[in-house]
């Protein structure tokens, strides 16, 4: 069992090239580790090159990819006239290619209103000011299917988040809660994706916790995650009382964990466990 | 309505005076890291100790330790060091002192203090992520960190 797990202990050697509908692309799993993280890591590497093969063979194929369904709902979405007086999202953008590059580069600080915005506060905003409707849930379904779109836009593009002028003080809160030990297991998230990435703990083997594959599907859910509903079940695991998704502390610490992967490929929808 | 209220008042009872010769988990007295006397004043068991240390909600201690004398335990983690020949390297008052409060031997130590009950940011209520309700609990009550030290005296090589 010892030796199974050592011989595991490190990302594997593989590359990210996907089969879709336009022809191959190649993505960015591991790369230089940018500059403000060069004290504690040399190279970042995407949670894809810690899956099993089952997993990762999953993502090299649109065809395969079971998340590809949560974009499709994603699409019909945008096309329905669903607004208080029947606007679509397609009515006001056109196609969602027009939403290409904005998730490489969220979170990111809103130029008027000075706020840190999540792709969710984007899809909130134009939800509730400009179509009339209740805001969707965080991690709603609705939501969910939307990121999914709307990430897929900016697959391929490097991740290059923002982290000084007026997103510094939103990027050190982030940090400050990266390496906090919550809850009653004093567990923060360096301890595990810093400290023991390519470690197993139980039966996960620990990436980097990197956000740049999110949302992916994740198989033991049959579902689509996104980086808040992560950060929420990673840290209700350290038995604390969790931030909600959503949150400013969780937007926060989601500006700081996308730039510490600043130089990966976003992948759209990932695939994991 | 009433009769619950009455149970939940024997509970917290119970829960506030421990049984006699029980060591709280704020009471330790530790030296070195160690902790001499025993926490329940009742020997460990070994076998539950192992239970114990396999469970994942109670002590998980294969989430991040290998045991090589429990092959029948899948996904073992190596965080930590294989515990094979744990009683060769410590003393039992050593043992106790890490399972209690590995932080007390090891500064800083990723491993949790599996007997104690104050001093976290944002404790929840196990893994619930909400808030504790009442008073926090120590992962391991005294009896489990005894049966769990049990089980290490067993791992001499
Ligand atoms: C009535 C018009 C209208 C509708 C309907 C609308 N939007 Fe918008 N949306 C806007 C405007 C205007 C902006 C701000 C553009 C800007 O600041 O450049 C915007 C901005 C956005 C942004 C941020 C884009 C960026 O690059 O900063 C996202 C994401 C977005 N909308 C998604 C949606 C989605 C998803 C829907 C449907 C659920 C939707 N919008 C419906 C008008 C609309
Ligand atoms: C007790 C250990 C532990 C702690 C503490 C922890 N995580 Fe995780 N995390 C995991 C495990 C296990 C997984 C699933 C395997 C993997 O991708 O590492 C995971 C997965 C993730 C992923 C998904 C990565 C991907 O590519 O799909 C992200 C993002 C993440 N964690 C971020 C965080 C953040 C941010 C924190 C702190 C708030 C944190 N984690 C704290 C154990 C932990
Ligand atoms: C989240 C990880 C984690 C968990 C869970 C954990 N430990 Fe540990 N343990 C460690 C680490 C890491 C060390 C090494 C100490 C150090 O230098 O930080 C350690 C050290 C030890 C040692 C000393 C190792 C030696 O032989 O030199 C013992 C004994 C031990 N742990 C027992 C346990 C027991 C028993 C449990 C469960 C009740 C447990 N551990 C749960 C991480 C863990």
């Amino acid at each position: 069992l010892a030796l199974a797990s050592t011989a595991m202990a490190d990302p594997v050697d593989d590359t990210l090239v996907i089969e879709t509908d336009d022809g191959s692309i190649e993505l960015v799993t591991q790369t230089a580790a940018p500059d403000h993280l060069k004290d504690v890591l040399d190279t970042v590497y995407s949670g894809w090159l810690f899956r099993e093969d089952e997993t990762r063979v999953l993502q090299k194929d649109d065809f395969d990819n079971p998340g590809m369904v949560f974009v499709d709902r994603g699409l019909d979405s945008w096309n329905a006239a669903q607004g208080a007086k029947g606007e679509s999202c397609a009515g006001c953008h056109e196609g969602p290619e027009s939403m290409k590059g904005l998730r490489a580069v969220t979170p990111r600080v809103d130029a008027e209103s000075g706020k840190l915005m999540i792709v969710e506060d984007y899809i909130n905003e134009c939800v509730t000011e400009r179509m009339g409707l209740e805001a969707w849930g965080t991690t709603s379904s609705p939501m969910k299917d939307m990121v999914s779109l709307i990430s897929m836009q900016s697959r391929g593009e490097v991740v290059n988040v923002a982290i000084d002028g007026p997103a510094a003080a939103f990027w050190e809160k982030g940090k400050e809660i990266y390496y906090t030990r919550y809850g009653q297991l004093e567990m923060s998230c360096a301890n595990c994706h810093e400290d023991n990435y390519g470690n197993m703990i139980r039966a996960d083997h620990l990436s980097q916790g990197q956000v740049n594959g999110m949302p992916v599907y994740r198989l033991k859910d049959a579902g689509v995650v996104t980086a808040q509903q992560r950060f929420v079940g990673c840290v209700r695991d350290t038995r604390a009382e969790t931030f909600k998704a959503g949150s400013d502390e969780f937007k926060a610490l989601e500006l700081y964990v996308a730039s510490r992967g600043n130089g990966l490929s976003v992948e759209g929808v990932g695939v994991r466990h | 309505m009433k009769r619950h209220a009455a149970l939940g008042m024997i509970a917290a009872a119970l829960a506030a005076t421990p049984v006699w010769s029980e060591t709280a988990p704020t009471a330790v007295n530790y030296e070195e890291g160690a902790i001499a006397e025993s926490l329940s004043g009742t020997p460990g068991d070994p076998a539950s100790g192992a239970k114990i240390m396999t469970t994942n909600a109670l002590g998980n201690c294969v989430a991040c330790h290998a045991i090589a004398a429990m092959p029948e335990v899948p996904f073992q983690g190596d965080i930590g060091p294989a515990l094979d020949g744990a009683a060769d390297r410590w003393t039992e008052a050593q043992l106790r002192g890490i399972v209690a409060n590995a932080k007390m031997t090891f500064d800083g130590t990723f491993m949790p203090a599996f007997y104690k009950t104050e001093g976290f940011v944002r404790p929840g209520n196990a893994y619930t992520g909400k808030a504790p309700e009442g008073d926090l609990p120590p992962i391991l009550n005294a009896q489990q960190i005894e049966d769990v030290v049990a089980y290490l005296m067993t791992l001499k090589e």
